[in-house]
């Protein structure tokens, strides 16, 4: 269902190869496509219009540049303006001058405001602050006792005074944190229905009473066309300063991000990944802006990368590598870094394309515990030389690590194919004399 | 009982002055049809999250009913509309029952849909039809999720089956089904928790819970109820597969109607996954859960379909 709209761009434009500029013709089906797939990814109806129009404006007429099809030149137009209208990154929180920063946390039912509460608190008390947690939904059932406990959790106090009006439990939160010295406090309010007038009026109240410094309006990313209404209505009431986009984690396309973007002006500042409470991440535009067009998570897959990788671990593989001396030991090295990024199907996913081809396929992460059990059940000898294991290591093997003979008969099958193939990189030259864009295809043994 | 419309239209008279009814007014004046025309209904349908590929189709069929009819009043067309969407949304298909024994409802869903609600929402339905009914506190991870289903529990007057936080999901079901065998209950209706529909490792959860209770009483769970908020986008549909594919879902409830968002989705999960709406949310009241009117919903896609006026 989601094929990527850049695909969907090439084949539209597989029969204009060879042309020197974008006419109105070309552009307008390519529009075609680009707003299908944007309302596709929920973006609303309103939002794809205008933009569309923008950037159609802008590409006809262009010049195709030398090194792109005009398909992908049409991509990086659409994707730059995306970009432009998502804004900047900004993943951070309005810190008042004079203690207490107070944070006000709004949306619909649902949307994850408690849970966001829990993971700002934490993230804040991880930059050193002093956080308090402040329970004003009084409404639905033990929304108190959640707070409560995700407190707990974190070790973050938690202000609650039963079914009192919030406004009320809203100003008592700000004396007892002067008094505890507590130099945050984050609102977490009822979800509420933004065609509500009672409880908009409520929020208004808390707004109007504790003056805070930063109203952020928690949105659920598989939200569809409603999101723009949502948004306004919020905005309208309150003047949001950002909002956190939750359950990122999903296989949403996330269109909403863009049509609260657009309605509002206010930034995505952070957004939710997962259930656990450390699931919280600064909001990246750019990646959103690939997510939505279906085009892969590119950076986020360099960054999370980067991040795991022991830079001077990389540098001694590379240098293995060329040697040919990468062992079953080397193997199983590479396997905890590739670990430390996350589930592997997580990872998959993010490569363009590969969204598509996996759909059947499920990376069975138990795999990789059996392949690590095999290798942790070799002696350091068989680790270096894998020609030494015959059939009665072999069995021995087997025995140790709880698996069977074929199994580690495959494994030890596969590294030599990998070897094979390193070889022929390592031959291909060193550095800067290797083919540009060529990376070494490190086929995982583990991969069905 | 008045209808779902009426309700809706009650519920919200005050804030349906803020909204255009921009397709009514298109339809209601005296306009010819014409591409325009076509272009907008298209337009309303995609905004209810109909999504583009089942508006086309319908409008596409539209198109041929005019044709074949002879249709020339923009004022006919809303009727013929109407009906093709009933048609795709399918009869009204009542819950089905156990023949003897507690009858067996499982409830699904991602995280925040409403699960808990509505569960305690169905426990009062059900009660007040004189039937006794058992809950089962089967979402075991979130914090206080069990509290929130016990108020719920109170609310409805009924017994609600518990284990601690973070204890087997599987372990509760089965509980629950023994405590309605013992109790004679003639229903369980099982809370489980908001799961991600692409985790695999919390949907292998979920099927082993739907084993358990296969494995107690040949034939249920009865009904497996995914609850989808009616505020999500296209992103419904690989909810209604995947959920599906692992626990067998019977029927949709489809829940915070009372808002903007129209949950027109709907349209492309009956057209694609074959799946029907049984019952609607339409506010956080004890009574705010009633069955499923296709003709209601279908007439209420076409209201208030622009946005908020500024």
């Amino acid at each position: 269902m989601f094929q990527g709209l850049s695909e969907k761009l090439q084949e539209t434009f597989k029969r204009l190869r060879g042309k020197g500029k974008l006419t109105e013709a070309d552009v307008s089906e390519a529009m075609r496509e680009v707003r299908m797939a944007l309302l596709e990814a929920d973006v609303n109806y309103k939002v794809v219009k205008d933009f569309v129009a923008k950037v159609k404006e802008r590409a006809v007429g262009q010049e195709v540049l030398e090194s792109l099809s005009p398909g992908q030149q049409v991509v990086k137009i659409v994707h730059e303006e995306l970009m432009a209208l998502m804004g900047g990154q900004e993943a951070k929180i309005e810190i008042a001058s004079k203690p207490p920063t107070i944070i006000l946390l709004v949306g619909l039912q649902g949307a994850g405001k408690t849970t966001h509460a829990a993971k700002l608190a934490q993230m804040l008390k991880k930059q050193g602050k002093h956080p308090l947690m402040v329970a004003c939904d009084i409404y639905r059932p033990a929304a108190i006792k959640q707070l409560q406990v995700l407190g707990e959790q974190i070790k973050v106090p938690v202000f609650a005074q039963g079914d009192r009006l919030p406004v009320d439990i809203a100003t008592a939160s700000l004396q007892h944190a002067a008094s505890q010295g507590l130099d945050v406090v984050i609102m977490d309010t009822a979800g509420r229905l933004h065609i509500n007038e009672e409880l908009m009026g409520e929020l208004q109240a808390i707004k109007d009473t504790v003056h805070p410094h930063e109203i952020l309006l928690v949105v659920d990313a598989m939200t569809g066309q409603d999101a723009v209404n949502v948004a306004e209505a919020f905005h309208n009431q309150l003047g949001l300063g950002g909002v956190i986009l939750t359950k990122l984690d999903g296989d949403t396309r996330g269109g909403a991000a863009l049509s609260v973007k657009a309605v509002t002006g206010c930034p995505i500042k952070f957004a939710g990944i997962g259930e656990k409470i450390d699931a919280l991440e600064a909001f990246h535009p750019d990646r959103m802006a690939s997510r939505i067009l279906g085009m892969g998570d590119v950076l986020t897959l360099i960054e999370k990368a980067q991040q795991a990788f022991d830079e001077k671990k990389a540098k001694e593989m590379e240098q293995k590598l060329r040697k040919q001396e990468f062992s079953l030991d080397d193997f199983l090295d590479q396997m905890q870094q590739l670990k430390k990024m996350g589930p592997l199907s997580s990872i998959l996913e993010m490569i363009p394309g590969m969204g598509k081809q996996l759909k059947d396929v499920q990376i069975n992460e138990k795999d990789m515990s059996h392949v690590e059990a095999i290798i942790r059940s070799m002696t350091l000898d068989e680790r270096r030389k894998p020609v030494l294991i015959k059939d009665s290591r072999k069995k021995r093997i087997a025995k140790g690590s709880g698996t069977s003979v074929q199994e580690v008969g495959r494994l030890l099958k596969q590294f030599e194919q990998m070897q094979k193939m390193m070889k022929q990189f390592a031959g291909a030259g060193g550095p800067g004399k290797g083919k540009k864009g060529k990376k070494p295809g490190f086929r995982f043994p583990f991969a069905r | 009982m008045a209808g779902f419309f009426a309700q809706l239209k009650q519920g919200l008279a005050k804030t349906r002055q803020n909204f255009v009814q921009k397709v009514e007014e298109l339809l209601t004046g005296h306009r010819k049809i014409d591409e325009e025309l076509y272009e907008e209904l298209e337009e309303a349908l995609i905004r209810s999250d109909a999504g583009v590929n089942t508006a086309m189709a319908l409008v596409g069929r539209l198109r041929k009913e005019v044709k074949a009819r002879k249709l020339s009043e923009a004022e006919e067309l809303r009727g013929v509309l109407q009906e093709l969407m009933v048609e795709l949304l399918g009869e009204e298909k009542p819950t089905n029952l156990a023949a003897e024994g507690p009858t067996i409802i499982l409830v699904v869903g991602v995280n925040g849909v409403g699960k808990t609600t509505t569960i305690g929402k169905l426990a009062n339905y059900y009660r007040q039809e004189g039937k006794k009914v058992i809950l089962a506190a089967g979402d075991t991870f979130r914090a206080a999720a069990i509290d929130q289903l016990e108020v719920w529990g109170q609310r409805a007057q009924t017994e609600v089956i518990k284990q601690r936080e973070g204890a087997d999901p599987a372990a509760v079901a089965f509980d629950a089904i023994q405590a309605a065998r013992s109790r004679q209950a003639d229903m369980v209706i099982m809370d489980t928790a908001g799961r991600l529909h692409n985790k695999v490792n919390l949907m292998e959860e979920l099927r082993k819970v739907k084993r358990v209770i296969e494995r107690e009483i040949p034939g249920a769970p009865h009904e497996v109820l995914l609850v989808l908020d009616a505020t999500t986008g296209q992103n419904a549909l690989q909810q209604a597969k995947l959920f599906q594919e692992v626990a067998g879902v019977t029927g949709i409830v489809l829940t915070k109607l009372d808002g903007t968002a129209k949950g027109g989705v709907v349209l492309g999960i009956q057209g694609e996954v074959k799946l029907s709406v049984k019952w609607i949310g339409v506010g956080e009241g004890m009574d705010d859960l009633r069955p499923f009117v296709p003709r209601d919903f279908a007439e209420a896609l076409f209201e208030r379909s622009e946005e908020v006026e500024t």
